[in-house]
Protein backbone atom coordinates (compact mmCIF):
# COMPACT_ATOMS: atom_id res chain seq x y z
CA UNK A 1 0.00 0.00 0.00
CA UNK A 2 1.26 3.40 -0.37
CA UNK A 3 1.07 5.29 3.74
CA UNK A 4 2.62 8.39 3.83
CA UNK A 5 4.39 9.28 7.43
CA UNK A 6 5.10 13.24 7.69
CA UNK A 7 7.18 13.57 11.02
CA UNK A 8 7.82 16.59 12.57
CA UNK A 9 8.48 18.34 9.29
CA UNK A 10 9.89 21.82 9.05
CA UNK A 11 10.80 23.80 5.63
CA UNK A 12 12.97 27.05 5.69
CA UNK A 13 14.31 28.76 2.93
CA UNK A 14 17.42 30.91 4.43
CA UNK A 15 15.58 32.66 7.63
CA UNK A 16 11.87 32.17 6.31
CA UNK A 17 10.24 29.44 7.64
CA UNK A 18 7.56 28.15 5.59
CA UNK A 19 6.28 25.39 7.73
CA UNK A 20 6.56 23.91 10.97
CA UNK A 21 6.25 21.43 13.31
CA UNK A 22 4.20 19.23 10.52
CA UNK A 23 3.03 16.01 11.74
CA UNK A 24 0.54 14.15 9.65
CA UNK A 25 -0.23 10.66 8.19
CA UNK A 26 -1.99 9.87 5.78
CA UNK A 27 -3.84 6.80 5.23
CA UNK A 28 -3.41 4.42 1.98
CA UNK A 29 -6.07 5.28 -0.73
CA UNK A 30 -7.01 8.79 1.26
CA UNK A 31 -7.64 11.60 -1.35
CA UNK A 32 -6.60 14.50 0.69
CA UNK A 33 -7.46 17.76 0.02
CA UNK A 34 -5.47 20.64 1.19
CA UNK A 35 -6.63 24.50 1.10
CA UNK A 36 -5.57 27.29 3.25
CA UNK A 37 -4.94 30.75 1.99
CA UNK A 38 -2.28 32.04 -0.21
CA UNK A 39 1.12 31.69 0.54
CA UNK A 40 0.66 29.31 3.33
CA UNK A 41 3.26 27.04 2.01
CA UNK A 42 0.50 24.31 0.14
CA UNK A 43 3.03 24.00 -2.80
CA UNK A 44 5.87 24.04 -0.70
CA UNK A 45 4.52 20.61 0.81
CA UNK A 46 3.51 19.39 -2.24
CA UNK A 47 7.04 19.75 -3.38
CA UNK A 48 8.18 18.01 -0.39
CA UNK A 49 6.65 15.18 -1.23
CA UNK A 50 7.35 15.02 -4.46
CA UNK A 51 10.84 15.67 -3.64
CA UNK A 52 11.97 17.85 -5.36
CA UNK A 53 12.53 20.14 -1.92
CA UNK A 54 13.96 18.07 1.24
CA UNK A 55 12.62 19.15 4.54
CA UNK A 56 14.92 21.13 6.75
CA UNK A 57 13.96 19.28 9.65
CA UNK A 58 12.00 16.12 10.12
CA UNK A 59 11.46 12.79 7.92
CA UNK A 60 8.85 12.22 5.33
CA UNK A 61 8.48 8.12 4.54
CA UNK A 62 6.29 6.25 2.01
CA UNK A 63 5.65 2.87 3.53
CA UNK A 64 7.77 3.58 5.88
CA UNK A 65 10.36 4.00 3.63
CA UNK A 66 12.20 7.55 4.05
CA UNK A 67 11.52 9.53 0.46
CA UNK A 68 14.92 10.11 -1.84
CA UNK A 69 15.26 13.48 -2.16
CA UNK A 70 13.98 13.51 -6.35
CA UNK A 71 11.04 13.09 -7.97
CA UNK A 72 10.64 9.53 -9.20
CA UNK A 73 8.34 6.74 -11.30
CA UNK A 74 6.35 5.71 -7.73
CA UNK A 75 5.10 9.87 -7.20
CA UNK A 76 2.89 10.98 -10.34
CA UNK A 77 1.99 14.55 -10.85
CA UNK A 78 -0.39 17.21 -12.33
CA UNK A 79 -0.10 20.91 -12.24
CA UNK A 80 -1.69 23.42 -12.89
CA UNK A 81 -0.08 24.12 -16.41
CA UNK A 82 3.10 23.04 -17.83
CA UNK A 83 2.17 19.67 -17.51
CA UNK A 84 2.48 18.05 -20.70
CA UNK A 85 4.90 17.98 -23.36
CA UNK A 86 4.20 20.50 -26.24
CA UNK A 87 6.69 19.31 -29.00
CA UNK A 88 4.56 15.65 -28.65
CA UNK A 89 1.50 14.46 -29.40
CA UNK A 90 -1.10 13.27 -27.29
CA UNK A 91 -0.36 9.69 -28.02
CA UNK A 92 3.34 10.38 -27.47
CA UNK A 93 2.33 12.50 -24.28
CA UNK A 94 1.08 9.53 -22.71
CA UNK A 95 3.83 6.89 -24.20
CA UNK A 96 6.51 8.81 -22.87
CA UNK A 97 6.67 7.12 -19.46
CA UNK A 98 6.09 3.62 -20.64
CA UNK A 99 8.77 4.25 -22.65
CA UNK A 100 11.34 6.08 -21.25
CA UNK A 101 10.86 3.12 -18.44
CA UNK A 102 11.53 0.55 -21.02
CA UNK A 103 14.54 1.90 -23.11
CA UNK A 104 17.04 3.08 -21.02
CA UNK A 105 19.35 4.02 -23.68
CA UNK A 106 17.36 5.48 -26.80
CA UNK A 107 14.09 6.35 -24.92
CA UNK A 108 12.59 4.81 -27.83
CA UNK A 109 10.44 1.74 -29.02
CA UNK A 110 10.27 -0.17 -31.80
CA UNK A 111 7.90 -3.41 -33.08
CA UNK A 112 6.02 -5.22 -30.78
CA UNK A 113 6.75 -3.38 -27.75
CA UNK A 114 5.97 -0.31 -29.72
CA UNK A 115 2.53 -2.06 -30.69
CA UNK A 116 2.01 -3.25 -26.87
CA UNK A 117 2.40 0.39 -25.38
CA UNK A 118 0.97 1.90 -27.47
CA UNK A 119 -2.57 -0.32 -27.13
CA UNK A 120 -2.39 0.48 -23.12
CA UNK A 121 -1.66 4.16 -23.92
CA UNK A 122 -4.87 4.71 -26.41
CA UNK A 123 -7.01 2.45 -23.49
CA UNK A 124 -5.55 5.18 -20.97
CA UNK A 125 -6.69 7.81 -23.87
CA UNK A 126 -10.02 6.26 -23.92
CA UNK A 127 -10.24 6.50 -20.20
CA UNK A 128 -9.87 10.16 -20.04
CA UNK A 129 -12.15 10.36 -22.65
CA UNK A 130 -9.70 11.94 -25.34
CA UNK A 131 -10.47 9.24 -28.08
CA UNK A 132 -10.01 10.66 -31.49
CA UNK A 133 -7.15 13.53 -30.49
CA UNK A 134 -4.30 11.17 -30.47
CA UNK A 135 -2.80 12.83 -33.00
CA UNK A 136 -2.90 16.28 -31.80
CA UNK A 137 -0.32 18.78 -30.05
CA UNK A 138 -1.11 19.90 -26.48
CA UNK A 139 -1.34 23.53 -28.05
CA UNK A 140 -4.21 22.31 -30.29
CA UNK A 141 -6.36 21.28 -26.99
CA UNK A 142 -8.23 22.96 -24.63
CA UNK A 143 -7.73 23.57 -21.15
CA UNK A 144 -9.85 20.71 -19.90
CA UNK A 145 -8.62 18.17 -22.04
CA UNK A 146 -4.50 19.27 -21.39
CA UNK A 147 -5.61 18.24 -18.20
CA UNK A 148 -7.03 15.23 -18.76
CA UNK A 149 -4.40 14.40 -20.95
CA UNK A 150 -1.76 15.54 -18.13
CA UNK A 151 -3.59 12.72 -16.15
CA UNK A 152 -3.59 10.09 -18.52
CA UNK A 153 0.29 10.84 -18.79
CA UNK A 154 0.36 10.28 -15.11
CA UNK A 155 -1.31 7.65 -14.55
CA UNK A 156 0.52 5.28 -16.90
CA UNK A 157 3.29 5.14 -14.43
CA UNK A 158 0.86 3.57 -12.18
CA UNK A 159 2.02 5.37 -9.68
CA UNK A 160 1.57 5.13 -5.43
CA UNK A 161 0.59 8.52 -4.90
CA UNK A 162 -0.43 11.17 -7.22
CA UNK A 163 0.14 14.93 -6.45
CA UNK A 164 -2.64 17.29 -7.71
CA UNK A 165 -0.99 21.00 -7.77
CA UNK A 166 -4.22 23.11 -8.03
CA UNK A 167 -5.03 20.61 -11.19
CA UNK A 168 -8.50 22.01 -12.33
CA UNK A 169 -7.89 25.85 -10.99
CA UNK A 170 -7.77 27.47 -14.52
CA UNK A 171 -10.93 25.50 -15.98
CA UNK A 172 -14.49 26.80 -16.05
CA UNK A 173 -17.15 25.83 -13.26
CA UNK A 174 -18.68 23.15 -15.87
CA UNK A 175 -15.34 22.14 -17.32
CA UNK A 176 -13.95 21.81 -13.93
CA UNK A 177 -17.19 19.59 -12.94
CA UNK A 178 -16.74 17.24 -15.94
CA UNK A 179 -12.65 16.54 -14.58
CA UNK A 180 -14.01 16.08 -10.77
CA UNK A 181 -16.33 13.31 -12.08
CA UNK A 182 -12.85 11.49 -13.86
CA UNK A 183 -10.90 12.47 -11.26
CA UNK A 184 -13.21 10.34 -8.91
CA UNK A 185 -13.27 7.73 -10.81
CA UNK A 186 -9.59 6.84 -11.72
CA UNK A 187 -9.38 7.50 -7.77
CA UNK A 188 -11.64 4.84 -7.34
CA UNK A 189 -9.77 2.45 -9.94
CA UNK A 190 -6.76 2.31 -9.62
CA UNK A 191 -4.65 1.95 -6.61
CA UNK A 192 -3.75 5.54 -5.47
CA UNK A 193 -3.54 7.82 -2.94
CA UNK A 194 -3.88 11.36 -3.81
CA UNK A 195 -3.45 14.38 -2.13
CA UNK A 196 -4.65 17.71 -4.07
CA UNK A 197 -3.85 21.50 -3.16
CA UNK A 198 -6.34 23.54 -4.10
CA UNK A 199 -8.21 27.25 -3.76
CA UNK A 200 -11.70 26.06 -4.13
CA UNK A 201 -13.07 24.56 -1.04
CA UNK A 202 -15.94 23.67 -2.68
CA UNK A 203 -13.71 20.57 -4.75
CA UNK A 204 -11.77 20.11 -1.49
CA UNK A 205 -15.15 18.82 0.11
CA UNK A 206 -16.31 17.25 -3.34
CA UNK A 207 -13.43 15.04 -3.70
CA UNK A 208 -11.32 14.41 -0.87
CA UNK A 209 -12.01 11.80 1.64
CA UNK A 210 -9.74 13.98 3.88
CA UNK A 211 -9.37 17.80 3.87
CA UNK A 212 -6.46 19.54 5.36
CA UNK A 213 -6.08 23.41 5.95
CA UNK A 214 -2.95 25.18 6.94
CA UNK A 215 -2.58 28.40 8.20
CA UNK A 216 -0.46 30.84 9.44
CA UNK A 217 -1.27 31.27 13.60
CA UNK A 218 1.04 34.33 13.07
CA UNK A 219 0.70 36.82 10.77
CA UNK A 220 1.44 39.95 11.71
CA UNK A 221 3.73 41.32 8.86
CA UNK A 222 6.93 41.79 11.78
CA UNK A 223 5.65 37.83 12.55
CA UNK A 224 5.79 36.58 8.66
CA UNK A 225 9.64 35.50 8.64
CA UNK A 226 10.02 34.22 11.82
CA UNK A 227 6.82 31.82 12.08
CA UNK A 228 5.70 29.48 9.08
CA UNK A 229 2.33 27.79 8.15
CA UNK A 230 1.21 24.79 10.64
CA UNK A 231 -1.80 22.09 10.39
CA UNK A 232 -4.54 24.08 11.93
CA UNK A 233 -7.82 22.10 10.51
CA UNK A 234 -7.64 18.33 9.79
CA UNK A 235 -11.37 17.32 8.88
CA UNK A 236 -12.58 13.56 7.75
CA UNK A 237 -14.86 13.67 5.18
CA UNK A 238 -18.73 12.72 6.34
CA UNK A 239 -20.21 10.01 5.24
CA UNK A 240 -16.98 8.94 4.55
CA UNK A 241 -15.78 7.85 1.12
CA UNK A 242 -14.05 5.18 0.58
CA UNK A 243 -11.97 4.02 -2.69
CA UNK A 244 -13.62 1.53 -4.60
CA UNK A 245 -17.09 1.09 -2.68
CA UNK A 246 -19.82 2.99 -2.81
CA UNK A 247 -21.17 4.82 -0.02
CA UNK A 248 -24.33 3.43 2.04
CA UNK A 249 -24.97 6.73 2.83
CA UNK A 250 -24.88 8.88 -0.03
CA UNK A 251 -24.94 6.87 -3.01
CA UNK A 252 -25.20 9.67 -5.21
CA UNK A 253 -22.42 11.65 -3.83
CA UNK A 254 -19.90 8.91 -4.05
CA UNK A 255 -20.27 6.53 -6.52
CA UNK A 256 -17.47 4.73 -7.89
CA UNK A 257 -19.91 3.00 -10.57
CA UNK A 258 -19.77 6.29 -12.70
CA UNK A 259 -20.28 4.66 -16.42
CA UNK A 260 -17.90 5.20 -18.30
CA UNK A 261 -18.53 8.51 -20.53
CA UNK A 262 -16.41 9.83 -23.41
CA UNK A 263 -18.25 13.32 -22.79
CA UNK A 264 -15.52 15.71 -23.44
CA UNK A 265 -15.74 19.11 -22.23
CA UNK A 266 -14.52 20.56 -25.32
CA UNK A 267 -14.69 18.79 -28.71
CA UNK A 268 -14.25 22.06 -30.75
CA UNK A 269 -11.06 21.40 -32.40
CA UNK A 270 -8.64 23.80 -32.65
CA UNK A 271 -6.73 22.50 -35.21
CA UNK A 272 -8.09 25.99 -37.56
CA UNK A 273 -5.22 27.87 -35.70
CA UNK A 274 -3.22 25.54 -37.75
CA UNK A 275 -1.53 27.30 -40.33
CA UNK B 1 -10.71 55.88 -37.94
CA UNK B 2 -7.33 55.84 -35.77
CA UNK B 3 -4.17 55.01 -37.83
CA UNK B 4 -3.49 51.96 -35.63
CA UNK B 5 -6.36 50.57 -36.67
CA UNK B 6 -6.14 50.52 -40.58
CA UNK B 7 -4.84 47.51 -42.10
CA UNK B 8 -3.80 47.18 -45.31
CA UNK B 9 -5.61 44.77 -48.02
CA UNK B 10 -3.62 42.21 -49.46
CA UNK B 11 -2.88 43.82 -52.93
CA UNK B 12 -1.63 47.03 -50.96
CA UNK B 13 0.53 44.42 -48.37
CA UNK B 14 2.68 43.99 -51.90
CA UNK B 15 2.63 47.34 -53.56
CA UNK B 16 3.57 48.88 -50.13
CA UNK B 17 6.48 45.16 -49.74
CA UNK B 18 7.90 46.49 -53.45
CA UNK B 19 7.39 50.24 -53.58
CA UNK B 20 11.01 50.73 -51.33
CA UNK B 21 12.94 48.35 -53.45
CA UNK B 22 11.37 50.08 -56.52
CA UNK B 23 12.69 53.73 -55.18
CA UNK B 24 15.96 52.30 -54.85
CA UNK B 25 15.90 51.37 -58.02
CA UNK B 26 14.30 54.00 -59.70
CA UNK B 27 16.71 56.43 -57.45
CA UNK B 28 20.00 54.38 -58.66
CA UNK B 29 18.91 55.04 -62.09
CA UNK B 30 18.26 58.46 -61.91
CA UNK B 31 21.51 59.11 -59.99
CA UNK B 32 23.06 56.73 -62.44
CA UNK B 33 22.01 58.52 -65.75
CA UNK B 34 22.61 62.38 -64.18
CA UNK B 35 26.50 61.03 -63.46
CA UNK B 36 27.09 59.42 -67.30
CA UNK B 37 25.27 62.46 -68.96
CA UNK B 38 28.01 64.66 -67.50
CA UNK B 39 31.09 62.21 -67.63
CA UNK B 40 30.22 59.29 -69.94
CA UNK B 41 34.01 57.60 -68.42
CA UNK B 42 31.86 57.76 -64.55
CA UNK B 43 32.28 54.20 -62.77
CA UNK B 44 30.64 54.96 -59.40
CA UNK B 45 27.01 54.22 -60.50
CA UNK B 46 27.30 52.31 -63.74
CA UNK B 47 24.02 52.23 -66.14
CA UNK B 48 21.98 49.06 -66.08
CA UNK B 49 23.37 47.87 -69.34
CA UNK B 50 27.19 47.60 -67.76
CA UNK B 51 25.83 45.63 -64.37
CA UNK B 52 23.97 43.11 -67.16
CA UNK B 53 27.24 42.77 -69.06
CA UNK B 54 29.00 42.83 -65.37
CA UNK B 55 26.78 39.54 -64.50
CA UNK B 56 27.13 38.33 -67.91
CA UNK B 57 31.15 38.36 -67.92
CA UNK B 58 31.21 37.00 -64.00
CA UNK B 59 28.67 34.35 -64.29
CA UNK B 60 28.19 32.73 -67.71
CA UNK B 61 31.82 33.33 -69.29
CA UNK B 62 34.74 31.68 -69.03
CA UNK B 63 37.42 33.04 -67.10
CA UNK B 64 40.12 33.94 -69.64
CA UNK B 65 43.02 32.82 -67.07
CA UNK B 66 41.57 30.17 -65.56
CA UNK B 67 38.57 28.87 -67.68
CA UNK B 68 36.32 28.86 -64.36
CA UNK B 69 32.73 30.82 -64.11
CA UNK B 70 34.16 33.35 -61.47
CA UNK B 71 30.91 33.80 -59.57
CA UNK B 72 29.79 30.27 -59.01
CA UNK B 73 33.51 29.29 -58.35
CA UNK B 74 33.40 32.21 -55.77
CA UNK B 75 29.93 31.25 -54.67
CA UNK B 76 30.87 27.73 -54.29
CA UNK B 77 34.15 29.04 -52.38
CA UNK B 78 32.50 31.33 -49.74
CA UNK B 79 29.43 29.04 -49.51
CA UNK B 80 31.99 25.67 -48.67
CA UNK B 81 33.50 27.96 -46.12
CA UNK B 82 30.14 29.74 -44.02
CA UNK B 83 27.97 25.63 -44.48
CA UNK B 84 31.10 24.09 -42.40
CA UNK B 85 31.95 26.72 -40.32
CA UNK B 86 28.26 27.28 -39.21
CA UNK B 87 27.88 23.55 -38.88
CA UNK B 88 30.36 23.50 -36.68
CA UNK B 89 29.52 26.11 -34.42
CA UNK B 90 25.78 24.52 -34.34
CA UNK B 91 27.00 21.12 -33.18
CA UNK B 92 29.61 22.94 -30.25
CA UNK B 93 26.81 24.95 -29.81
CA UNK B 94 23.90 22.49 -29.06
CA UNK B 95 26.07 20.43 -26.99
CA UNK B 96 27.93 23.22 -25.16
CA UNK B 97 24.46 24.91 -24.37
CA UNK B 98 22.21 22.09 -23.78
CA UNK B 99 24.41 21.12 -20.74
CA UNK B 100 25.22 24.23 -19.73
CA UNK B 101 21.31 24.80 -19.31
CA UNK B 102 20.66 21.55 -17.75
CA UNK B 103 23.52 20.33 -15.29
CA UNK B 104 24.07 23.07 -12.60
CA UNK B 105 27.61 22.07 -12.34
CA UNK B 106 28.79 22.28 -15.67
CA UNK B 107 26.45 25.96 -15.48
CA UNK B 108 28.61 26.99 -12.88
CA UNK B 109 31.72 25.97 -14.92
CA UNK B 110 31.26 26.94 -18.14
CA UNK B 111 28.58 29.81 -17.97
CA UNK B 112 31.28 32.66 -17.01
CA UNK B 113 33.66 31.57 -18.93
CA UNK B 114 31.48 31.44 -22.18
CA UNK B 115 29.73 34.54 -21.56
CA UNK B 116 33.91 36.13 -21.29
CA UNK B 117 34.41 34.73 -24.83
CA UNK B 118 31.24 35.71 -26.16
CA UNK B 119 32.40 39.25 -25.43
CA UNK B 120 35.71 39.10 -27.58
CA UNK B 121 35.29 41.13 -30.49
CA UNK B 122 36.36 38.02 -32.96
CA UNK B 123 37.80 40.37 -35.70
CA UNK B 124 40.70 41.50 -32.96
CA UNK B 125 41.35 37.60 -33.18
CA UNK B 126 41.87 37.18 -36.95
CA UNK B 127 45.61 38.34 -37.12
CA UNK B 128 46.00 35.48 -34.24
CA UNK B 129 44.24 32.70 -36.55
CA UNK B 130 46.31 33.90 -39.47
CA UNK B 131 49.74 33.82 -37.53
CA UNK B 132 48.94 30.59 -35.89
CA UNK B 133 46.38 28.41 -38.36
CA UNK B 134 48.15 29.81 -41.25
CA UNK B 135 46.42 31.94 -44.26
CA UNK B 136 44.00 28.44 -45.20
CA UNK B 137 40.30 27.70 -44.65
CA UNK B 138 41.09 26.86 -41.47
CA UNK B 139 41.33 30.21 -40.48
CA UNK B 140 38.31 31.50 -42.11
CA UNK B 141 36.22 28.84 -40.90
CA UNK B 142 37.88 29.31 -37.16
CA UNK B 143 36.83 32.74 -37.36
CA UNK B 144 33.43 32.39 -38.29
CA UNK B 145 33.01 29.94 -35.56
CA UNK B 146 34.45 32.17 -32.91
CA UNK B 147 32.44 34.83 -33.91
CA UNK B 148 28.94 33.28 -33.78
CA UNK B 149 28.96 30.02 -31.07
CA UNK B 150 29.42 32.00 -28.24
CA UNK B 151 26.10 33.73 -28.87
CA UNK B 152 24.49 30.56 -29.59
CA UNK B 153 25.39 28.67 -26.93
CA UNK B 154 24.31 31.68 -24.52
CA UNK B 155 21.04 31.63 -26.34
CA UNK B 156 20.60 28.10 -26.26
CA UNK B 157 21.60 27.88 -22.30
CA UNK B 158 19.01 30.39 -22.00
CA UNK B 159 16.15 28.44 -24.13
CA UNK B 160 17.03 25.13 -21.86
CA UNK B 161 16.30 27.12 -18.66
CA UNK B 162 13.39 28.91 -20.16
CA UNK B 163 11.85 25.26 -19.98
CA UNK B 164 9.21 25.10 -17.25
CA UNK B 165 10.52 23.51 -14.04
CA UNK B 166 6.82 21.64 -14.24
CA UNK B 167 8.30 19.33 -17.34
CA UNK B 168 11.71 18.83 -15.78
CA UNK B 169 9.43 17.07 -12.82
CA UNK B 170 7.22 15.53 -14.90
CA UNK B 171 9.91 14.43 -16.72
CA UNK B 172 10.96 12.74 -13.27
CA UNK B 173 8.09 11.40 -12.54
CA UNK B 174 7.80 9.48 -15.35
CA UNK B 175 11.22 7.73 -14.44
CA UNK B 176 13.23 9.97 -16.67
CA UNK B 177 17.01 9.91 -16.19
CA UNK B 178 19.16 12.88 -16.90
CA UNK B 179 20.26 11.34 -20.30
CA UNK B 180 16.44 10.51 -21.65
CA UNK B 181 15.64 13.78 -20.41
CA UNK B 182 18.31 15.71 -22.74
CA UNK B 183 17.29 13.44 -25.55
CA UNK B 184 13.32 13.14 -25.23
CA UNK B 185 12.46 16.58 -23.64
CA UNK B 186 15.17 19.05 -23.97
CA UNK B 187 16.62 18.04 -27.03
CA UNK B 188 13.52 18.22 -29.49
CA UNK B 189 12.31 21.28 -27.64
CA UNK B 190 15.21 23.68 -28.48
CA UNK B 191 15.75 22.16 -31.76
CA UNK B 192 13.25 24.93 -33.37
CA UNK B 193 15.43 27.31 -31.45
CA UNK B 194 18.68 26.51 -32.31
CA UNK B 195 17.06 26.76 -36.35
CA UNK B 196 16.06 30.64 -35.30
CA UNK B 197 19.20 30.99 -33.44
CA UNK B 198 21.52 29.40 -36.55
CA UNK B 199 19.03 32.32 -38.85
CA UNK B 200 19.92 35.17 -37.03
CA UNK B 201 23.55 34.75 -36.83
CA UNK B 202 23.64 34.27 -40.67
CA UNK B 203 24.31 37.68 -40.85
CA UNK B 204 27.03 37.93 -38.22
CA UNK B 205 28.62 35.00 -40.05
CA UNK B 206 28.76 36.48 -43.40
CA UNK B 207 30.45 38.99 -41.95
CA UNK B 208 33.88 37.36 -40.64
CA UNK B 209 33.48 35.54 -43.69
CA UNK B 210 34.18 38.07 -46.08
CA UNK B 211 36.54 40.07 -43.26
CA UNK B 212 38.47 37.04 -43.66
CA UNK B 213 38.31 36.85 -47.25
CA UNK B 214 39.10 40.42 -48.34
CA UNK B 215 42.59 40.30 -45.94
CA UNK B 216 43.76 36.52 -47.39
CA UNK B 217 41.65 34.68 -49.69
CA UNK B 218 42.67 33.42 -53.55
CA UNK B 219 38.68 33.00 -54.24
CA UNK B 220 35.43 34.14 -52.31
CA UNK B 221 32.47 36.60 -53.19
CA UNK B 222 34.63 38.62 -50.51
CA UNK B 223 37.49 38.20 -52.11
CA UNK B 224 35.98 39.22 -55.57
CA UNK B 225 34.67 42.20 -54.37
CA UNK B 226 38.01 43.44 -52.67
CA UNK B 227 40.18 42.47 -55.69
CA UNK B 228 37.85 44.37 -57.87
CA UNK B 229 37.63 47.34 -55.73
CA UNK B 230 41.12 48.15 -56.95
CA UNK B 231 39.48 49.35 -60.24
CA UNK B 232 36.33 50.78 -59.04
CA UNK B 233 34.59 47.93 -61.04
CA UNK B 234 31.09 49.03 -59.40
CA UNK B 235 29.58 46.71 -61.84
CA UNK B 236 30.96 44.03 -60.51
CA UNK B 237 30.42 45.13 -56.88
CA UNK B 238 26.73 45.99 -56.69
CA UNK B 239 25.46 42.13 -58.56
CA UNK B 240 27.93 40.78 -56.04
CA UNK B 241 26.15 42.20 -53.28
CA UNK B 242 22.70 41.75 -54.42
CA UNK B 243 23.88 38.18 -54.90
CA UNK B 244 25.29 37.53 -50.91
CA UNK B 245 22.03 39.41 -50.11
CA UNK B 246 19.77 37.13 -52.04
CA UNK B 247 21.99 33.91 -50.45
CA UNK B 248 21.21 34.97 -47.23
CA UNK B 249 17.49 35.67 -47.82
CA UNK B 250 16.99 32.39 -49.39
CA UNK B 251 18.83 30.58 -46.00
CA UNK B 252 16.88 32.59 -43.71
CA UNK B 253 13.57 31.53 -45.32
CA UNK B 254 14.63 27.92 -45.99
CA UNK B 255 15.61 27.63 -42.22
CA UNK B 256 12.47 28.87 -41.40
CA UNK B 257 10.56 26.73 -43.68
CA UNK B 258 12.87 23.72 -42.41
CA UNK B 259 11.71 24.49 -38.61
CA UNK B 260 7.76 24.60 -39.70
CA UNK B 261 8.22 21.45 -41.75
CA UNK B 262 9.91 19.28 -38.82
CA UNK B 263 9.06 20.65 -36.03
CA UNK B 264 5.24 21.60 -36.45
CA UNK B 265 4.15 22.21 -32.85
CA UNK B 266 6.74 24.75 -32.49
CA UNK B 267 4.18 27.01 -34.27
CA UNK B 268 1.00 25.95 -32.70
CA UNK B 269 2.59 27.19 -29.30
CA UNK B 270 2.76 31.01 -31.28
CA UNK B 271 -1.10 30.85 -32.53
CA UNK B 272 -2.30 29.85 -29.21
Amino acid sequence: MSEIVLDKVWKEYGDQIVLEQISLTIAARAFVALVGPSGCGKTTFLRLLLGEEAPTQGTITLDGVPLVAEPGPDRGVVFQRYSVFPHLTVLGNVLLGKVLKASPIAARLFGAKRRAAIEEARQLIAEVGLTGAEDKYPAQLSGGMQQRLALAQALIMRPRVLLLDEPFGALDPGIRAEIHVLMKRLWHETELTVVMVTHDLREAFTLGTRVIAFERPRDRPEERERYGARLSRDIDIWPPRIAGETSIYAPDRADPVIPLSLAQDDLAPRGDRVS
Amino acid sequence: MRWINLKPGRATSVALMLAPFALLVIAYGIGSAARLAENPGDKLLPALQSLVDAVNRMAFTPDVRTGEYLLWSDTAASLSRLVAALGIATAIALVTGMVIGMFPYIRALLAPFVATVSMVPPLALLPILFIVLGLGETAKITLIVIGVAPAMIRDLALKVLELPREQLIKAQTLGGSSWQIALRVVLPQILPRLITCLRLQLGPAWLFLIAAEAISADSGLGYRIFLVRRYLSMDVIFPYVAWITLLAIIANFALDRLRIAVFPWSNLERGA
